[in-house]
């Protein structure tokens, strides 16, 4: 009996090892979210780099082209503020756009609606992007 | 500059952005994500095409 007691295992320890704090895993994520793809690109994935940077700046500029809006911080509405949200995600091109006074909207045009839902949407990719380029970072990814 | 693009094209324009960044993002081998791309951008434009016959019936 006693031997059975000194041979019980101790339960498994299943707490996750924390990943390591490193220059890139702040870097890259940072650099991720003013620059989409840049992300991928400080870390040499330049294949995946290029294509998010293509895919979200395109899907962005042709927002901005159907005069969809760009939200501002203080929008007042909570729909606004989900805008916002989704607009700043683009980073330095939400930083861009809004410094050149872009993006107001147009309500004459019906297209002006599916470019508001392009740029909300390339904001919300981009965030997708930067936890990806985390993850890479951390070694969680290849 | 201005554009003004139907509503299909505006809807695989997004899928195909979408679906880039959803391949990349979500697997981790390249063969993975090209499939896994493919497989969102079948479905967005799967749905697309589905919705739109669902509101043509619904119109009837």
């Amino acid at each position: 009996m006693a031997n059975s007691t000194a041979t019980k295992s101790k339960p498994a320890d299943t707490a996750q090892p924390e990943a390591p704090l490193t220059t890139m895993s702040v870097v890259a994520p940072a650099l991720g979210w003013l620059i989409p793809g840049a992300g991928h690109l400080i870390q040499k994935r330049w294949g995946r780099g290029l294509l998010l940077m293509f895919s979200i700046f395109t899907m962005f500029f042709l927002g901005l082209a159907m005069q969809g809006r760009v939200y501002k911080p203080n929008g007042g509405d909570i729909l606004d503020m989900l805008g916002f949200v989704g607009n700043i995600g683009a980073g330095g091109l939400y930083i861009v756009t809004r410094a050149l006074d872009w993006g107001h909207g147009a309500i004459s045009h019906a297209t002006a609606d599916y470019g508001t839902k392009f740029l909300i949407v390339a904001g919300l990719l981009n965030f997708i992007a930067v936890a990806d380029a985390y993850h890479i970072a951390i070694g969680k990814k290849p | 500059m201005t554009i003004t693009l139907s509503h299909f094209t505006s809807a695989i324009l997004f899928s195909v952005f979408a679906s880039v960044v959803f391949g990349i993002t979500q697997r981790n081998s390249p063969r993975e994500m090209v499939r896994y791309g493919l497989y969102c951008f079948a479905m967005f434009a799967g749905g697309v095409i589905l919705a739109g016959w669902v509101m043509w019936l619904i119109r009837r």
